[in-house]
């Protein structure tokens, strides 16, 4: 049940996107295609649905041992790396279909935030090892979400009259704040801890 | 506190060298195609390379330079060839520089393809000819107060196979803020004849990378590398009249062109509308009247803008357009070669469509 409820927290009620606004600069920056964004989504689902528990490994039995928890930073963005190029790597090889969806989205999120941050909670908030799959699982799924959300609404954008210094990242940032204050009324439902 | 010191340091060292490891069993077996073969214009040439590297830099390796200007990051959409087998489907990095003509015919990014297994790709046949020289600065002198000749003594490989008027790639090495070597187009001003020179027209571009380099750093007997040749703009195997249109540095791949025809004895009518602002910016105007007389229908002519009162010009006077527009009836038969800025090429091409000249034929390279 705990796992079940901070899956579902971590897509609705404590959304990485949208109220940690973490991996802002890949959500402004590919939110322009409804196709490109959902491939980008998927990448993203992926990479945090397996790296965040490969952190926690790496963290409870290797760095919590030597006392080595200020190195967390460090670690788990090589750790994210080297994942994410092997992962690009047996694609490219194996799955012609999947690198076309997914491969080439692989190298621009190896450095996204969001991945980075996911491990971090995970390790603040004392997660065990499944609880930290289901959270990576579910806070891929809530950004995918956000960017597929926001593609939908920049495709309705493009015949809007929108005043010229708000047009590109401005007035994306306006509507992630209002998608943001949306996402709020699920607060009520579960509690992210 | 040394030694939490020495294990932060052996495991950091530890999680990174296993992660390497890892990396380089996972390149080793993973990303490893071994030898594949590309296949040339239908066999023609047989290339054998370490597969995995994009098709541009392998053919690179090989000796076959496609024009490519950002340098492989798939943002100028130039390096496009046909991947007739082999090449897999297109990535959406590819889309928004292949029209839906080229997709039907195949055509790729040669920076974005994979070269995974054996291919067949097609290439221009002139880019066999493409090759990296090293060269060294024979001569530098002055055509006008901004344009500088610069002629380079090709020491290896020795010869180049060029057609006039096409052009050539020169590397700007890094100097003072230029951190990185960068590449710019010059039109090749010597004729084809003279297979060991390469002489280029450079004009003094306020702020410009490499026209500041030439200007200002180069020297003669300095050495300098270049690629090419490259370009689509040569005189056609046609006898219909020609009208050659040039301003500033624009003068020099019809200047290679001329010379061309002048060896040749070639009869085509030819008329060469060459532009400037006032006398201080012609050059070269006794070796283009002296053509006149050795190019058995070739007339020159030279047109100011905006000539000054101690000029004392006698010539035409007038924006280029208008002075094509004096001097030319009727155009029709005609096909028509530009070089020169963008401005004046859009404007002149909008004057030769209204003399009658079908767009097909209407050739120029913008620099």
């Amino acid at each position: 049940m705990h796992n079940f409820a901070i899956f579902f927290a971590s897509i609705f009620t404590g959304n990485i996107l949208l109220t940690n606004y973490l991996g802002m600069c890949s959500f402004l920056s590919v939110s322009k295609e409804l196709k490109t964004s959902l491939g980008l989504g998927a990448a993203v689902v992926f990479v945090m649905a397996t790296t965040t528990p490969l952190n926690w490994m790496v963290y409870e039995w290797l760095l919590i041992p030597f006392g080595l928890e200020y190195l967390r930073f460090i670690v788990f963005i090589i750790v994210i790396a080297a994942f994410v190029q092997l992962t690009e790597m047996a694609l490219e090889r194996y799955s012609e279909g999947l690198y076309q969806a997914l491969g080439i989205f692989l190298p621009l999120i190896t450095v996204n935030c969001a991945i980075l941050g996911a491990s971090l909670f995970m390790v603040i908030r004392e997660y065990s090892l499944s609880t930290s799959f289901f959270f990576g699982l579910g806070s891929g799924i809530g950004w995918a979400l956000a960017i597929v959300a926001m593609a939908g609404i920049r495709q309705k954008l493009k015949t809007a009259k929108i005043p010229p210094g708000l047009e590109g990242p401005g007035i994306t940032l306006v509507i992630a704040g209002f998608m943001a204050m949306a996402f709020m009324g699920f607060s009520g439902m579960i509690a992210l801890s | 506190m040394l030694t939490t010191l020495l294990i932060s340091i052996a495991v950091t060292s530890l999680i990174s060298v296993f992660l390497a490891l890892l990396m380089v069993i996972a390149d080793a077996t993973i990303g490893n195609y071994g030898v594949v073969k590309i296949s040339v214009n239908n066999g023609i040439r047989e290339l054998e390379v370490l597969g995995g590297q994009p098709l541009l830099r392998s053919l690179q390796q090989e000796g076959i330079f496609i024009p490519s200007a950002c340098g492989g990051r798939g943002s100028c959409g130039l390096c496009k060839v046909k991947v007739i087998e082999g090449g897999g489907d297109y990535l959406p990095t590819e889309l928004p520089f292949i029209s839906e003509e080229e997709r039907k015919e195949l055509v790729r990014l040669s920076c974005q393809v994979k070269v995974k297994n054996d291919v067949a790709i097609e290439i221009p046949e002139e880019l066999f000819y493409v090759k990296e020289f090293s060269t060294k600065v024979e001569r530098i002198r002055d055509l006008t107060h901004d344009i500088k000749e610069v002629t380079l003594r090709l020491i290896e490989p020795e010869q180049i196979t060029i057609k006039a008027g096409q052009y050539v790639q020169f590397v700007v090495p890094e100097y003072e803020d230029l951190d990185e070597e960068v590449y710019r187009a010059y039109s090749v001003a010597s004729p084809p004849g003279d297979a060991s020179h390469v002489e280029l027209e450079v004009r003094l571009v306020p702020g410009g990378i490499c026209t500041t380099y030439v200007h200002e750093h180069l020297k003669e007997g300095d050495e300098v590398m270049i690629n090419g040749p490259y370009g689509e703009f040569f005189l056609r195997d046609t006898d219909t009249p020609v009208i050659f249109i040039a301003g500033g540095s624009g003068m020099a791949p019809i200047k290679s062109i001329l010379l061309d025809m002048e060896k040749s004895q070639n009869p085509r009518p030819a008329q060469y509308f060459f532009g400037a602002r006032s006398k201080r910016d012609l050059f070269l105007l006794d070796e283009m009247k002296a053509l006149e007389t050795s190019i058995p229908n070739f007339t020159f002519i030279p047109a100011l803008s905006e000539p000054l009162e101690e000029d004392n010009w006698e010539g035409e006077i007038g924006l280029i357009t208008d002075v094509v527009h004096r001097n030319v009836k009727d155009a029709s038969l005609s096909e028509a070669y530009l070089c020169g800025s963008p401005g004046m090429i859009d404007a002149c091409i909008k004057v030769l469509s209204d003399l009658g000249v079908s767009e097909d034929c209407i050739f120029y390279d913008k620099f």
